[in-house]
């Protein structure tokens, strides 16, 4: 609470000689100081003790989470990495597919910035593993994107409407989530894929996103017995409203939580694609694509493998770290440590 | 209480008028895996415009099952309204289409739920909440809506309703939150108010105030108000008119002074003898012997019976359910032998040390 503002008027006022009217210094005394407070007409800011200052739900989020330190460097680093991706052309010391004859074969080194090292015909490798970056990040947000989509909408309906709805939405999710996700992705990708981006990421968004229904059908469950669920339908609201708009954004946690968790997966889905040559079309780089093309000399240059594949690892566990955060800031009943 | 003029004019002025809503033999089920549960059963009640209709009851006595039929939201896989009609101004809404029984809720009969708590969703803002209970049922600017919100919130007494609009539920007080419910609940002036127990989740200094509100309310918009509760001293209040409901069925009617005063039922009394007051110096209380039934395997005959003393040993309750005896305009009772109930209060007013009839007369 702030202090009242009399005490703060009140010095103001006998220093002050008093500006207007009112027959002028004679009224240098506490009458002054009331007069003044008419006369200026600004209010002074005023308590009666019911304006509360309480923090939003969003400050509460944020607070938390940029309390997060592994998080919010996870965050830093994705930025970094992401706007490096989709700069490429202007980031990378050079194009993905320069060659520089002298420098064939060589270890990371600062010579010449190749700091991933060059492969036998002397392409830069950090370069190439900034192109493949933004391969892969396309990848992984189409499918987050997509499969977030279809995962709360189906999941959702499924447990709002329980029943033979859900009995048959579960199921169905069931069959997807039982099949050998990596056969059916490669008899996919080798079909549909055509070593375009978008069409890998929506395959592999069709094959990822019963996870997520399962969880927002779950939340769904719970929440349609809450009280205020039931008060918005007694006040009148029909099935959509009640769903999107009353019971959809008491779901966002889990949602942005598996958001992360899904996008974390999609770009180890997508490399182990690239790497089995059934990803993104060469001459694109790839991060799994370059992993593949290093692994014939992994033994002579160790870094044609270990540069992309710790970038993969670096990008994942971002990821789930930013995850971890969201999750943590999210949980209203996570105390502040 | 001791508004004794209303005890005369009560049930005549409102025996004149037609009943805003009327239910009619509710039959209202639940399927468990123990069998079926007859949460309601056979419940007939009116209500009318500008009254306040106390139900009373124990926990699982059908109060708010009843309610809740309604409105019709009754969860449908466990339960069922098997039987009845509810007319509400001569429509019966048991026969609306979902779509129908939709503009119906919220607008011609509101509901404030019990926990002000768990009732707004939150992450909404309050306000928000309350401008959609008016934009489902009218055709009206997001502006306009605004405007009516803040001043419902006035109406119920939220201060600094302007800014209040923004805030969340978890920025409001329990009784805040109950005046935003009951501001809701009268936004679009509905014709029936029912308020299951509307107070229980309250601090007790907060209910009087709420209850305040709620009278308010009930001006504003001549709604005919059903007030569930069991809290005797809400009803001695706030009600008009008093249902006692029993194992899924109504027990006695009757003002609120015929309740309190002459009760008919061995059950209103054994409510009545039960409670202390804080009016009267009472030398013992006289609890109600015995569990509530089980809605599943409901006692044969009237089902208080194993409770009641007037009933002990009578082959005829406990072979035969009472039929509610009309003993009056607006006045019933289901008890085989409420004739006797005059002697009944006598011994329970020996126990207790005080008058139960006409203690205020």
């Amino acid at each position: 609470m702030s202090e009242p503002s009399q005490p703060d008027e009140r010095p103001k006022a006998q220093d002050v000689p008093v500006r207007t009217g009112l027959g002028g210094a004679d009224i240098v005394t506490d009458d002054a100081g009331l007069h003044r407070a008419d006369d200026s007409g600004e209010a002074p800011e005023y308590h009666d003790g019911t304006q509360i200052v309480a923090r939003s739900q969003w400050q509460l989020f944020r607070r938390r989470f940029f309390r997060h330190k592994l998080a919010m460097g996870s965050m830093l680093f994705l930025l970094i990495i992401t706007l490096a991706a989709f700069n490429a052309e202007r980031v990378a010391p050079y194009g993905f597919n320069e060659i520089d004859v002298v420098m064939r074969s060589t270890p990371p080194t600062f010579e010449g910035w190749h700091l991933f090292g060059t492969d036998q015909l002397g392409r830069d490798y950090f370069s190439r593993v900034i192109y493949g970056t933004r391969v892969s990040l396309q990848v992984a947000v189409v499918v987050a994107i997509i499969s977030t989509l279809i995962g709360t909408t189906l999941g959702a309906v499924a447990g709002y409407y329980r029943g033979w709805v859900d009995a048959i939405l579960m199921r169905f999710a069931d069959l997807i989530i039982i099949v050998p996700l990596l056969a059916v992705l490669l008899i996919f990708a080798a079909f549909f894929g055509q070593g375009q981006p978008m069409r890998i990421g929506v395959i592999i968004a069709l094959l990822s996103w019963p996870s997520l229904a399962r969880i927002v059908r779950g939340v769904f469950l719970s929440l349609r017995e809450k009280e205020y669920v039931q008060a918005a339908r007694a006040a009148g609201a029909g099935d959509l409203r009640i769903m999107f708009r009353h019971m959809l954004p008491n779901t966002m946690g889990p949602i942005l939580v598996n958001m992360t968790l899904v996008l974390a997966a999609a770009i180890l889905l997508e490399a182990t694609l690239a790497f089995l040559g059934l990803g993104v079309n060469p001459p694109t780089p790839a991060l799994g694509l370059l992993i593949n093309a290093g692994r014939s000399s992994m033994l002579t240059s160790w870094w044609l493998i270990i540069m992309p594949g710790l970038t993969i690892v670096a990008i994942a566990l971002a990821i789930n770290f930013v995850g971890d955060g969201l999750r943590d800031a999210l949980d209203p009943t996570q105390q502040e440590k | 209480m001791g508004a004794e003029p209303q005890f005369v004019d009560a049930p005549t002025g409102v025996a004149d008028a037609e009943p805003l809503l009327s239910i009619r033999d509710l039959v209202t089920e639940f399927k468990t895996p123990d069998g079926i549960v007859h949460a309601v059963d056979g419940v007939s009640y009116e209500v009318f415009p500008g009254e306040t209709l106390g139900v009373v009851g124990e926990s699982g006595s059908g109060k708010s099952v009843t309610v809740m039929s309604v409105l019709r939201l009754i969860p449908q896989p466990p339960g069922r309204i098997a039987n009845g009609q509810i007319l509400l101004d001569g429509t019966d809404l048991l026969q609306l289409s979902d779509a129908d029984m939709r503009k119906v809720r919220g607008k011609d009969v509101a509901m404030i739920f019990q926990d002000p708590m768990t009732s707004l969703n939150p992450v909404l803002s309050v306000g928000d909440q309350l401008a959609e209970a008016i934009l489902v049922h009218n055709d009206i600017g997001e502006d306009a809506a605004r405007k009516r919100v803040v001043e419902l919130l006035e109406l119920v007494g939220v201060p600094n309703a302007d800014q209040r609009f923004d805030q969340y539920p978890h920025e409001y007080s329990g009784g805040m939150r109950q005046r935003a419910m009951i501001a809701m609940a009268m936004a679009n002036q509905p014709k029936i108010l029912i308020a299951d127990e509307p107070t229980t989740a309250l601090d007790v200094t907060i209910q009087a105030q709420v209850l305040e509100v709620l009278e308010r309310a009930k001006e504003e918009t001549n709604a005919g108000v059903i007030l569930i509760t069991h809290d005797l001293g809400v009803i001695a209040e706030m009600a008009d008119r008093v249902v006692v409901m029993y194992g899924g069925r109504v027990v006695e009617t009757g003002t609120v002074d015929e309740i309190f005063h002459s009760p008919k039922h061995p059950y209103t009394l054994g409510l009545l003898s039960s409670l202390p007051r804080p009016d009267v110096d009472m030398e013992r209380l006289v609890p109600i012997p015995g569990q509530p039934p089980s809605l599943i395997n409901l006692p044969s005959g009237c089902s208080f019976h194993p409770r009641c003393h007037l009933g002990e040993g009578r082959q005829t309750c406990r072979t035969e359910i009472p039929p509610l005896f009309e003993l009056g305009p607006m006045r019933a009772s289901a008890c085989h032998f409420h004739e006797e109930m005059e002697d009944e209060i006598h011994r329970v007013e020996s126990t207790t040390g005080t008058a139960i009839e006409g203690d205020e007369a």
